[in-house]
């Protein structure tokens, strides 16, 4: 879990077939909270620009992968 | 199994050089594509793009033509052809 | 006018033999929210599109050609050296019978690439908003795909590409604030 991501809570009915997954994710980029990007930002160096995928690190945006397949009870890469 | 042009480490390591200052190159100017007036991201840009011409000429003493069209030399015979390409490294 | 350079934007290493990875990633080579998608998509709205934001999709469509040669050159790697029967088991037997070990522009279901996956409706407002939306969902591709492989090298590369489609979405949302300014008004970007 990290500051991009957002949680919610899934409805879990007593007939559903499946153990429940409890909490989902979803992720909120940071592009999404920067209406036109100011200038002067603080910038990467060129070498981990290239390994961040951005100049920048106001624009960087993490992603962890959610492999925790068998974690169904709310372990769902939180 | 080593190839006859297998590359070696130093061509990774220059190869990611400039793929970095490229790569810079790229961010600076979609900025600047919505920011034409910030004058210090121009004077950045300018800079990147001496430094990066240098270092593609590095490149291609050792490793030959980065672009094709007329863009790039060639030694003899014509070294357009010469493998690894990238998606082969 | 066009001129190649011949490497990758970004270095691409894949370090699992894992062919089965090699059918998902073909969708972002030839699905909807792809990068042939998306580099056409920008190429052609661009001629039509008010003229501050032509530089931004022309630039942007160029470095998606640079992206779908990312993910040409991961689906290569799994799949030059792969068996019949590797291919087979991976659910590539389709794929297999028609193509061989070639590239296609289809996408993980094997459904060809169609100019039905991208739009140009003139209206520059309605134009950008479908680029940002076509950058969240391949951001979205981005994660699923990451999702579904452990091999660091590939989500290192992965993940690269899914931060391209974060900077690409804020530069067209820039782009819209661009074309709402007031041009009685004195810019204040």
């Amino acid at each position: 879990m990290n500051a991009q991501t957002r949680t919610w809570f899934p409805y879990v009915s007593p007939f559903d077939p499946c153990p429940p997954i409890r909490v989902k994710t979803y992720v909120v980029p940071p592009n999404l909270f920067i209406t036109f990007q100011r200038p002067d930002l603080p910038q990467y160096s060129p070498a981990e620009a290239l390994r961040a995928g951005t100049l920048w690190p106001s624009l960087y945006g993490p992603y962890n992968p959610q492999q925790d397949y068998t974690g169904r009870e709310g372990s769902h890469g939180i | 199994m080593a190839s006859e042009h297998q590359r070696g480490k130093e061509y990774y390591a220059l190869l990611e050089q400039l793929q970095a200052i490229d790569f810079a190159l790229v961010e600076l100017n979609l900025y600047l594509d919505t920011h034409p007036t910030d004058s210090n991201a121009i004077e950045q840009f300018n800079d990147l793009t001496e430094k990066r011409w240098a270092l593609a000429n590095e490149y291609e003493k050792h490793y030959g033509p980065l672009q094709n069209l007329g863009r790039s030399y060639s030694g003899y015979p014509w070294q357009w052809n010469d493998e690894p390409w990238p998606w082969q490294v | 006018m066009w001129i190649y350079e011949k490497k990758l934007q970004y270095p691409v290493r894949v370090s699992k033999c894992d062919v089965k990875m090699a059918k998902y990633l073909i969708e972002q080579y030839g699905g909807a929210d792809g990068e042939l998608s998306a580099a056409l998509r920008y190429m052609n709205q661009r001629y039509t599109i008010p003229n501050k934001v032509i530089g931004l999709l022309t630039d942007i469509a160029t470095e998606e050609f640079a992206h779908l040669e990312m993910i040409a050159t991961m689906v290569y790697k799994l799949t030059k050296d792969a068996t019949v029967e590797e291919l087979e088991e991976a659910g590539l037997g389709g794929h297999y019978a028609n193509h061989d070990r070639a590239l296609f522009y289809h996408n993980a279901e094997g459904v060809p690439w169609t100019a039905a996956y991208i739009a140009a409706k003139g209206d520059p407002i309605a134009d950008l908003y479908e680029d940002i939306a076509a950058e969240e969902k391949a951001r979205a591709t981005y994660q699923w795909l990451i999702d579904m492989t452990d091999d660091v090298d590939l989500q290192d590369s992965l993940k690269f590409l899914r931060e391209r489609e974060i900077v690409h979405s804020l530069r067209f949302r820039e782009a819209v604030e661009i074309l709402k300014e007031d041009q009685g008004r004195k810019t204040i970007f």
